[in-house]
Formats: C-alpha cells, sequence, structure tokens
C-alpha cells in the first residue's frame, strides 16, 4: 500500500465512523420511539385519555387527571419562569463582564446540572413543609427552577447573536437602551428564544423526581392548586414498577400520550416562528 | 438647519490607551469634511464621540470639548436622545432593522421621535426615499424587508431612515466601503446635494473621493490631526510632509 492509498483508507475509515455513530444515535432515538408506539399505541382512545385511574383489574382505567395535572404544573412553570429567563438574559446581554453578570451566568450554569431530586427537595422544604401540603403550585414551581437556567443561558446565546451593528443602527436613531432591546433585539432574537423556551418546556414535561416530591400524585381530578396533583411521569413511574400487566401497558400508553404532547409542542413552535417570519 | 461642530482639545482613551490626542477640528454647517487616514489612526473614533456612541464602549474616558450649534455634546446632563435626532450616523456597512420592511425603517425614527402621526407618516417616508432616489425603486414593494434590497439600496434606506429624524448633521463613516462603484457614485451623488442643507462629517480611506465631495479635509494620524485645510488647496499643495507622505501613496 503506497502513501496516498493510505492516506485514502483513513480517510475513508474515519468517513464510516462517522457516519456509524450519527446512525446510533438516531437508532437509540428510533427505538425508543417504536417500542413506545408499539406497546402504548393499543392502549390509547378517547376515554383512555379523558376517565380517571382505575384500581388494578378494573377496566377502563384512564390517564385524565394527570394529563390535566402535567398541563397545569408545565404551565405554571412556564409563566414562572419564561419572564424571569427572558429578563435575566437581557441584564447578561446588556452588562457582558460586570461581576453580577458573570455570578449569574455561572450560577445559571451550575443550576442546570444540578440533579432534579436536589431541586424537588429543595422545593420541598421550601414550600410542602410550610404549607404542609403537597400542590400543583409547589409542582410549578419546581419545574420553574429547573427551567430558568436553561431558557436564560440559551436566550443570553440569542441575543448576543444580534449584531452590534443593529443596535448600534437603532441607538444612533435615537432610541434608548430600552427601546432597542424591546424593539429590536428581542423581535430579531424571537426564533432562537422560543426554541430555547420549547427545550425547556419538554425538558420539564418528562421531570419526575421533582414532581414526586413536590405534587406528589393522585388518583382524583384537580379541584384546587393546593392539593396534590397528577401529572404523566409521576404515573409512568408508579405504575410501570407494578407487576400488573393492565397497568403496565397503561404506563406505555401514557408515556406514548406525553412523547407526542411535547412533540406538538415543538411543532406548533416552529410553525409559530415560521409565520412570524413570513409577516416580516 | 445645518449646525455647525467644533471639537476642542478632545483627547480619549481605551482603557490605558489613547487613541485621540488634544484634536481641535471645526466642521462648518452646509460643507462636507472629510476625515482621511490610516486605519486605526482614530478617525471612526473621533465621529463617534460627536454622536456620544463612544459610551457603548466599557473603559472609554475622555476630556475637552465638543460643540453641535451651541450646545456641548460631552456635558453629562445633555438629552442624548435629541443629540442623536440632531446628529444622525451613517455605517461603514449598511445596517436597515432586519425585521423591519422598507416602509417601516424609514417610519422606525419618525415614530420614535414622534415627529408625525397618521397619513403624515406615509408622506414623510415618501418625500425622504425620494431624496434618496430610492422611491422609483421600491415604491411597489414597500411591505418588503428592508434586507432584501442590494447592499447599495440598503445604504441608500440607510440614509433616508435618517433623513426622517431631519438632522442638523451627518457623520458618515467609510459609507462606501462595503459598495460598488456604481452604488458609490450614487452616494457621493446624494452627499453632494446633502451638504447644501447639512453638515457632513464622512471618514473615508478613498483620497479620491475626499477630493471629490468635501470642501474640508482633515488628515489624521495616530490619534492626532496633522492637517486641516480648504480640500482644493490641500489636495494640490500640503503643509505637512506626513500628510504629502500619505496622499502621494508613499505612506497608508
Amino acid at each position: 500500500m503506497n502513501g496516498k492509498q493510505l492516506r485514502l483508507a483513513k480517510s475513508y475509515l474515519w468517513e464510516v465512523i462517522c457516519l456509524l455513530s450519527g446512525f446510533a444515535a438516531m437508532a437509540v432515538l428510533f427505538l425508543i420511539l417504536y417500542y413506545i408506539v408499539r406497546r402504548g399505541a393499543g392502549v390509547i382512545n378517547l376515554s383512555f385519555l379523558t376517565n380517571l385511574p382505575t384500581p388494578v383489574g378494573v377496566p377502563g382505567g384512564g390517564i385524565g387527571n394527570a394529563l390535566v395535572g402535567s398541563a397545569i404544573m408545565v404551565g405554571i412553570g412556564t409563566l414562572l419562569a419564561v419572564p424571569q429567563g427572558i429578563a435575566a438574559a437581557i441584564y447578561l446581554d446588556q452588562h457582558r463582564e460586570s461581576r453580577l453578570a458573570i455570578a449569574t451566568r455561572f450560577a445559571a450554569r451550575v443550576l442546570t446540572g444540578v440533579p432534579s431530586l436536589i431541586v424537588g427537595l429543595f422545593v420541598f422544604t421550601l414550600m410542602v413543609l410550610r404549607t404542609g401540603s403537597y400542590s400543583a403550585l409547589a409542582g410549578g414551581l419546581a419545574l420553574a427552577v429547573m427551567m430558568v437556567p436553561v431558557i436564560t443561558l440559551s436566550a443570553e446565546e440569542m441575543l448576543r447573536l444580534v449584531p452590534s451593528t443593529w443596535r448600534e443602527a437603532s441607538l444612533a436613531l435615537g432610541a434608548t437602551h430600552r427601546q432597542t432591546v424591546l424593539r429590536l433585539v428581542l423581535p430579531a432574537a424571537t426564533k432562537g428564544i422560543t426554541v430555547g423556551i420549547m427545550l425547556a418546556i419538554a425538558l420539564a414535561a418528562g421531570q419526575t423526581a421533582p414532581i414526586l416530591l413536590t405534587a406528589l400524585t393522585s388518583r382524583f381530578w384537580l379541584e384546587n392548586l393546593q392539593q396534590p396533583t397528577a401529572s404523566l411521569p409521576v404515573l409512568i413511574y408508579s405504575y410501570a414498577i407494578t407487576p400488573f400487566a393492565d397497568w403496565q401497558q397503561q404506563a406505555w400508553g401514557a408515556a406514548l400520550v406525553l412523547v407526542v404532547m411535547v412533540l406538538l409542542l415543538n411543532v406548533a413552535a416552529q410553525l409559530f416562528v415560521a409565520a412570524r417570519n413570513r409577516e416580516v | 438647519m445645518a449646525e455647525s461642530v467644533t471639537v476642542e482639545n478632545l483627547s480619549f482613551w481605551f482603557g490605558k490607551q489613547q487613541v485621540l490626542k488634544d484634536v481641535s477640528l471645526s466642521a462648518q454647517a452646509r460643507e462636507v469634511t472629510a476625515l482621511i487616514g490610516p486605519s486605526g489612526c482614530g478617525k471612526t473614533t473621533l465621529l463617534r464621540c460627536i454622536n456620544r456612541l463612544y459610551r457603548l464602549y466599557s473603559g472609554a474616558s475622555i476630556t475637552g470639548k465638543i460643540t453641535v450649534g451651541t450646545e456641548n455634546v460631552l456635558d453629562p446632563h445633555i438629552d442624548q436622545v435629541e443629540l442623536r435626532r440632531r446628529v444622525g450616523m451613517i455605517f461603514q456597512k449598511p445596517n436597515p432593522f432586519p425585521h423591519l420592511s422598507i416602509f417601516e425603517n424609514v417610519a422606525a425614527g419618525i415614530r420614535l421621535h414622534g415627529l408625525a402621526q397618521g397619513r403624515e407618516v406615509a408622506e414623510r417616508v415618501e418625500s425622504c426615499l425620494k431624496k434618496v432616489a430610492l422611491w422609483e425603486e421600491v415604491k411597489d414593494r414597500l411591505d418588503r424587508p428592508g434586507t432584501m434590497l442590494s447592499i447599495g439600496q440598503q445604504q441608500r434606506l440607510c440614509l433616508a431612515r435618517t433623513l426622517a429624524v431631519e438632522p442638523r448633521v451627518f457623520l458618515m463613516d467609510e459609507p462606501c466601503a462595503s459598495l460598488d462603484p456604481v452604488s458609490t457614485m450614487r452616494i457621493e451623488e446624494l452627499i453632494r446635494e446633502l451638504h447644501k442643507e447639512y453638515t457632513v462629517i464622512i471618514v473615508t480611506h478613498n483620497m479620491q473621493q475626499a477630493a471629490r465631495i468635501s470642501q474640508q479635509t482633515a488628515f489624521v494620524l495616530n490619534g492626532e490631526v496633522v492637517e486641516v485645510g480648504r480640500t482644493a488647496e490641500m489636495f494640490v499643495r500640503t503643509r505637512d510632509e506626513r500628510t504629502e507622505a500619505y496622499l502621494t501613496g508613499k505612506m497608508g
């Protein structure tokens, strides 16, 4: 084998390795989806989505209350985390090198790495022990704590991508910093910020440990935000570890619902962004 | 209504590095003053002191006095918003607002400063686009993004956007640096028109351009104004040998 052949062979080998790695990553996703659909699709019908859970062996059990509970807690988390995350990102972008900005950025990075169980314990101590009850509010707060750093860091990245020449154009025209941020920088970064928020929502929707420690679970409909609340991840977890075949199958079904919900949310966000881009 | 710009004993530092050294310069109303000199000599910084855009940079410090009309621009209590309405700026790279239509790009400043309402906004946008000779090219697609225009058109759009807020002074930072020769010619024509009503201070690397469009030229080197004079005289006979070296291509 001469030098040229060796070089080509090496190049070829690398290409194959990269290709296989790519396939491996995709294969995991598709295997997960395949199993969830194969095992879960069978139980899904309208009454499964709208009914309350039933005891083992009683047919007709559903995940209605868990679906509502998850939606409400993720909703609370989003409402709390989005304004705070974006506001923090604006601060970080405006005062890039200030001490507070550096400290905030560091804290946000650390927070993204804190195990979700610890976040759950934190909110458990903060709210559940004080109020004396597990609640949807505590669950939403725990999710917000998980979401804020993700939104802050991704939104800051997106704000930074807005070229300084655009900001200068706005300031040179006589706009204040506030007007420049609200009317130019934020709109220009909307697309990326939306993607970051979607990631945070997807992350929150699947959280199990923090919800278990803050909202616990419930087998009834949610009546107010101050009582224990059912959620999809906790339902999946508690059903999956039982020895009962019908509950196990319902866990697969609930998993499928969760995945499809996150997927739909992402598609909706993409459509929203595409529609916005067309407007301009 | 043009206003003159006077710079007196201006010094400027980035941290410990002194960028401008005791600069004095006077730009007459209804004239074009060209700032020439090698890259990094401080021309752009000088321009950005006049509309106080230098305050964006951290670690900037400044001494001296800059007067626009009768007002000291470096007075910390000055209304910056009003100053930047009176002193417009055109940048090296055309920077129309990317999320706004052609129409809204020009209307942005009008709305920002509340200079007109309702139908008047549209009239003003039209007259500004006509002044920069862009109206005929864009009147059928005013709702399209400003960024879809050619680079030369974008720069004229930026000129219209600045015109719309009725400035007294135009600061131009190498406005033709990213344009082709034909677009450059059109911008130069506009500058020759503009200086009848406005004060224009333009940074340029193109000495022929300075000769073509300016009445006064200042040669800046290492943060100092080496020589200021009437353009017609300066290009014929320089007083400082460093200017001579630069103009004849021995330096720069």
